[in-house]
């Protein structure tokens, strides 16, 4: 008895400078951690944005303080020249409009068909429903270069090469999207959809006044995604845009870049900056959904 | 009888209504994708060349030849080579970046972290085509901004994208620059899926910050870690535009890719060959992903 009680009264009172130094110590190594790490990662977030922020500045430089050197960082002699020859001498509107109509239209099919085919195969019975997703999740993996060639064979064909159609329908209906729109719809209780058959639902409209409001989270990674990844497409555009009028920003960008004719710096970066920010735009007035659309997808 | 019939029609019509939704989709992916997936391994073992496009009786059947002229091509040698290089450097080099970035992010000793994740993963949202035109800009030999900065340091940096021997580390550093943020996002939400009550019981069991990282966090990761390999990894494979923009696969193709290589011959017309190479990245592809599945798969149990 008198043991326990010994050692019960023993606890709360230990040796007492020794525990403080202790406390001090480990707070002082977790003060020089934390200034470390802030350090640390200061410095890497200028190596992340700093190319960002030379590549806006540099836009509103003239061609010749581009090229020199030592550079500068901030323009001496702002200008926005080279925005005015992209406005009015290129074509650059025209690539915008193209890029927008592309990414915009590719955005919104698969919202529609994507939703419609993901909710047939979390919730409808059909016969082939397996092998259909067995299929596409087959082909979630596929690199864009093996079906390259038989787009464009298949795009000569349909006489859709050098149309805007032509860089729409190939990306109209992604694996991708359906997988996590069937992922998402999976989760949605039955009871709900239960109840609306019971109260005479039809399916169109238990997809359409059910189904797709639950969904909106869902729905916004997949457009999210869909609009960037359109937005940034390069490979199928450069392959099946052949006149400038089909052109879509990247495609424009890339090929003046390494065109044979004399280059204008200042063009260049200021075609970056018209590819960039849109995006970077949308991006931070919807990065919270974005990062945490992208981590969910990431999880599930 | 009755019964019978209206659970007939009640299939029918089930079956009705599933391929109703999933029809415009399944048309579209057919025709676009899936379609298309299988073309290809059939006209990679033709001849079909972009004259036959006008033609198609010209096209004969040749088994396996393009496969095995593969092998004969001193050009897919060298881009094979060098995707080789790029992935298998370029990937683990990513993912250390992205977790490093991630645990920091995640200790609890930073603030702003809202600021810093959205940093991070900027570059992922970007062209690639604009960011590769920035690059090069800052890569200029006299006066782009890197070699200006080593400058200061008394270091004379060398014409990263022209030299043989810096051009493709320089372009797998600007990888990981751009997609780092991809890999941290996840493994931040992976991290913080690991129940806290597992760190406690390691701190009390006397576990220090090394032992709880190597025993615990990175085991509990495993999950999240096989998603960012592989997604990593199919986008590594198939690298193009940069070595397009910056490079065009020089010098003395030292950066020219499979995907690089495989445009250039679909570009000369011989689509047939082309096909076959894109395979062969598919290939590649499915095995990678396989061995990742193998390496990261939980087999503590």
């Amino acid at each position: 008895m008198t043991s326990t009680l010994d050692t019960v009264a023993e606890k709360p009172t230990p040796p007492s400078r020794p525990t403080r130094r202790l406390g001090d110590d480990l707070r002082s190594r977790d003060h020089v951690a934390r200034i470390v790490l802030h350090v640390v990662l200061l410095g890497g977030l200028v190596v992340m944005v700093g190319p960002f922020i030379w590549m806006a500045l540099s836009s509103f430089k003239p061609e010749a303080e581009i090229r020199a050197d030592p550079p500068t960082f901030f323009p001496q002699d702002a200008t926005t020249a080279s925005y005015d020859v992209l406005l009015n001498r290129l074509d650059f509107p025209t690539y915008f409009t193209n890029s927008v109509v592309v990414a915009v239209l590719t955005t919104l099919g698969n919202l529609l068909f994507c939703s419609a085919a993901g909710y047939a195969l979390a919730k409808l019975d059909f016969p082939g429903k397996k092998a259909l997703f067995l299929v596409v999740l087959g082909t979630i993996m596929v690199p864009s270069v093996v079906t390259m060639v038989p787009l464009f064979v298949l795009s000569s064909n349909l006489g859709v090469v050098n149309s805007l159609a032509g860089l729409i329908l190939p990306f109209l209906a992604q694996a991708f999207g359906v997988f996590l729109m069937r992922q998402f719809i999976v989760s949605i209780p039955n009871d709900l959809i239960e109840a609306a058959r019971i109260d005479g639902a039809s399916e169109l409209r238990i997809y359409w006044q059910i189904i797709l409001p639950l969904c909106r989270p869902a729905l916004a990674t997949l457009g999210i995604l869909t609009f960037l990844a359109s937005w940034n497409n390069f490979l199928w555009p450069l392959v099946a845009a052949t006149t400038e009028d089909k052109y879509t920003l990247p495609v424009a960008l890339a090929l003046y870049a390494i065109g044979q004719n004399q280059t204008r710096y200042d063009l260049l970066l200021a075609g970056s900056v018209v590819i960039v920010l849109p995006v970077l735009i949308v991006f931070l007035v919807l990065q919270r959904h974005f990062v945490r659309g992208i981590a969910t997808t990431g999880l599930k | 009888m009755n019964r019978a019939r209206s659970q007939g029609s009640g299939t029918l019509g089930r079956a009705l209504t599933g391929w109703g939704f999933a029809l415009p989709f399944t048309v579209l992916f057919l025709v676009f994708t899936a379609g298309p997936v299988v073309a290809s391994l059939l006209m990679s073992l033709t001849d079909l060349g972009s004259a036959d496009l006008l033609d198609p009786l010209g096209v004969n059947v040749v088994g396996l030849d393009n496969y095995l002229r593969l092998f004969d091509d001193p050009k897919f040698l060298i881009a094979a080579t060098n995707t080789a290089i790029f992935v298998v450097v370029g990937v683990p080099l990513t993912m250390v970046l992205a977790l490093l970035v991630a645990l920091g992010l995640n200790s609890g000793l930073v603030k702003f972290r809202a600021l810093f994740r959205v940093g991070y993963y900027l570059p992922v949202v970007t062209s690639i085509v604009a960011i590769s035109v920035v690059w090069r800009f800052i890569l200029q030999p006299d006066s782009g901004l890197l070699n200006t900065a080593l400058g200061w340091f008394g270091i004379e940096g060398p014409n990263w994208l022209q030299t043989k021997s810096t051009a493709l580390p320089t372009l797998i550093v600007m990888c990981a620059w751009r997609n780092l943020g991809f890999g941290m996002v996840i493994f931040l939400a992976g991290l913080q899926a690991i129940p806290k009550e597992l760190y406690e019981a390691a701190t009390i069991d006397g576990a220090r910050k090394w032992a709880q990282l190597r025993f615990l966090t990175v085991p509990m990761l495993r999950p999240t870690m096989l998603f960012v390999a592989v997604i990593t990894t199919i986008g590594y494979v198939q690298f193009f535009e940069e070595p397009f923009v910056m490079t065009r696969g020089g010098p003395l193709d030292s950066t020219l890719s499979l995907a690089y290589h495989t445009y250039n011959q679909f570009g000369f017309g011989n689509y047939g060959y082309a096909s076959a190479m894109g395979y062969v990245l598919f290939i590649v592809v499915v095995l990678l992903s396989i061995a990742w599945f193998r390496l990261l798969r939980n087999n503590v149990d």
